[in-house]
């Protein structure tokens, strides 16, 4: 086995013709998780968030935040009892939007979780990569009111720094000294799970040897809510929050907001092991495709969609068959259920009716640009811990969602390849496949 | 003058999150409270509202310490 990834593996075969074809093998690094940190709607830590899903609660509230009266959805999955206090000093707190807060509280109980240290030796080979759908709403709000209010001379100094989606990363890593590489994926929903493929390829490729990855939001102020809610996006389900949202459901509405943050630690394989590093689960594979449809319709019969997942199946190199568990994008939306339906099906053929499929959504609300962040972590507990997160408020499924969904209940089961779906506004669609660690 | 300066010490220690021991007339805002250029600049916005005035651009590059700002604002009350 080569040590550098960028040792090349070159034959070369004379052709009929007298000219060489060359063929290069890049060899890839491997690369693991070996740490997590989550702020969701359902647990502010990775255990009570991990709990919550398998015993099937729901974090779906009426909004307190802000008054919804005149607003048709009146639900959220709003993150409580948050303390910024805990991994920041106030002035900090000043000076960084909602977002950043979660994403650097995530951030840092990942690397707690990881026993990564920082060290000067190190640093310039730890990198940041950590997304945001949306960025500084609320920040973009207060500060607009100023300007209407009080003229641009009151606009904060702070405004841009505090608005812009990739201050999560520059955060993150002004926290913890990490000089390698850094950057910020906005892909909408699709956001956690871009960041986590794109920090992966970063050490694969010899780039860095840990990456800090994942996505943070936090968008349940008027602004988002207006727009969605226009946009007849998200569920009216107001008198039964908990019921809300329903992936797969005939009773489906829409989706319902969340917001949090997921963070984890990626390390190539040598690098985590030499430090005796606790292994949580290999990352084997990360596609992505465009719809190259329509700016928030998903593409018919999933097309986008099913063409990730080949893309992340070849990447991990495995067959179709050896994915034993999807947790999928499933936002309970109409239309985005049938799609995805459709597309595991167009790529498993019969195994998609012995595969699993759960959507954590059903409980956490949709993290937007976080959702991807969670739901790897939530994909690397379940090989972890063997068991898997149901769908909840899978009461009648839709006809035409016709798979094993985990309805209502998690359930045991041998688990050795979890792939994670994630899609956004504007098509765009990336999966990432994680894998049991062997030694 | 002590009035003013109880009221300056107020907002900077909200903005600044320092210790108010820390807050004395001799203290420059960079170098003794942590204050970096934006902080500054939000500090002049805070003293503008509180004390209902306007300090040009120009006069407030010239404030370095806490004692600068209290004899700014009492001689242009």
């Amino acid at each position: 086995m080569p040590e550098q990834a960028d040792v090349l593996i070159i034959n070369t075969k004379q052709s009929l013709r007298t000219d060489f074809i060359i063929e290069v093998i890049v060899m890839k690094r491997r690369v693991v998780i070996t740490g997590v940190g989550v702020i969701s709607p359902v647990g502010n830590d990775k255990e009570t968030f991990w709990n919550s899903l398998l015993e099937g609660k729901s974090g779906i509230k009426p909004v307190t935040s802000f008054d919804v009266t005149d607003y048709p959805t009146k639900i959220a999955g709003e993150v409580t009892d948050f303390d910024p206090e805990q991994y920041m000093d106030k002035k900090e707190i000043r000076r960084t939007d909602r977002f950043v807060q979660f994403g650097l509280a995530a951030a840092k109980m990942a690397v707690e979780d990881s026993k990564l240290e920082i060290t000067a030796e190190n640093a310039e080979r730890v990198g940041v990569y950590i997304g945001s759908g949306i960025g500084g709403l609320s920040t973009w709000e207060d500060q607009h009111s100023v300007l209407l209010e009080k003229g641009p001379r009151r606009v904060s100094p702070f405004f841009i720094p505090m608005l812009i989606a990739n201050m999560a990363s520059g955060a993150v890593s002004i926290q913890f000294g990490a000089k390698g590489p850094t950057s910020s994926a906005i892909t909408a929903c699709a956001t956690g799970t871009n960041a986590i493929g794109d920090a992966l390829r970063l050490i694969q490729f010899d780039h860095a040897d840990a990456m800090i990855a994942g996505g943070a939001e936090a968008t349940i102020r008027p602004m988002a809510f207006a727009g969605f809610c226009s946009a007849k996006a998200m569920s009216t389900r107001n008198d039964e929050p908990e019921k809300a949202s329903r992936p797969f459901d005939q009773g489906r509405d829409g989706f319902v907001m969340g917001e949090g943050a997921g963070v984890v630690i990626l390390e190539e394989l040598e690098f985590a092991k030499k430090r005796g590093a606790n292994i949580l689960a290999e990352v084997i594979g990360y596609g992505m495709s465009a719809d190259a449809f329509h700016i928030t319709s998903p593409a018919p019969e999933g097309d986008g969609a099913a063409r990730c997942m080949r893309n992340a199946l070849k990447d991990a190199g495995i067959a179709p068959e050896e994915v034993d568990y999807i947790n999928a994008h499933g936002t309970s939306t109409d239309l985005g259920d049938i799609a995805e339906t459709q597309a595991i099906k167009a790529v498993f053929g019969e195994h998609a009716y012995k595969l699993a499929v759960s959507s954590t959504k059903s409980m956490t609300g949709h993290l937007l640009g976080a959702t991807g962040g969670i739901e790897a972590i939530a994909s690397a507990y379940a090989l972890r811990d063997q068991i898997l997160p149901p769908t909840i408020n899978l009461e009648n499924p839709d006809p035409e969602c016709d798979l094993d969904y985990v309805p209502n209940k998690a359930r045991k089961a041998d688990v050795n390849i979890v792939l994670s779906n994630t899609f956004g506004f504007g098509g765009h669609n990336a999966t990432i496949i994680l894998k049991r660690y062997e030694a | 003058m002590a009035d003013t300066l109880e009221r300056v010490k107020k907002i900077i220690v909200d903005r600044l999150g320092v210790d108010e021991s820390k807050i004395v007339l001799e203290a420059s805002f960079k170098e003794d409270l942590g204050a970096d250029s934006l902080d500054v600049v939000e500090l002049v916005m805070e003293l503008e509202d509180e004390f209902d005035l306007e300090i040009s651009d120009e006069d407030a590059e010239k404030i370095t310490t806490v004692g600068e700002v209290v004899k700014y604002i009492e001689s242009h009350k």
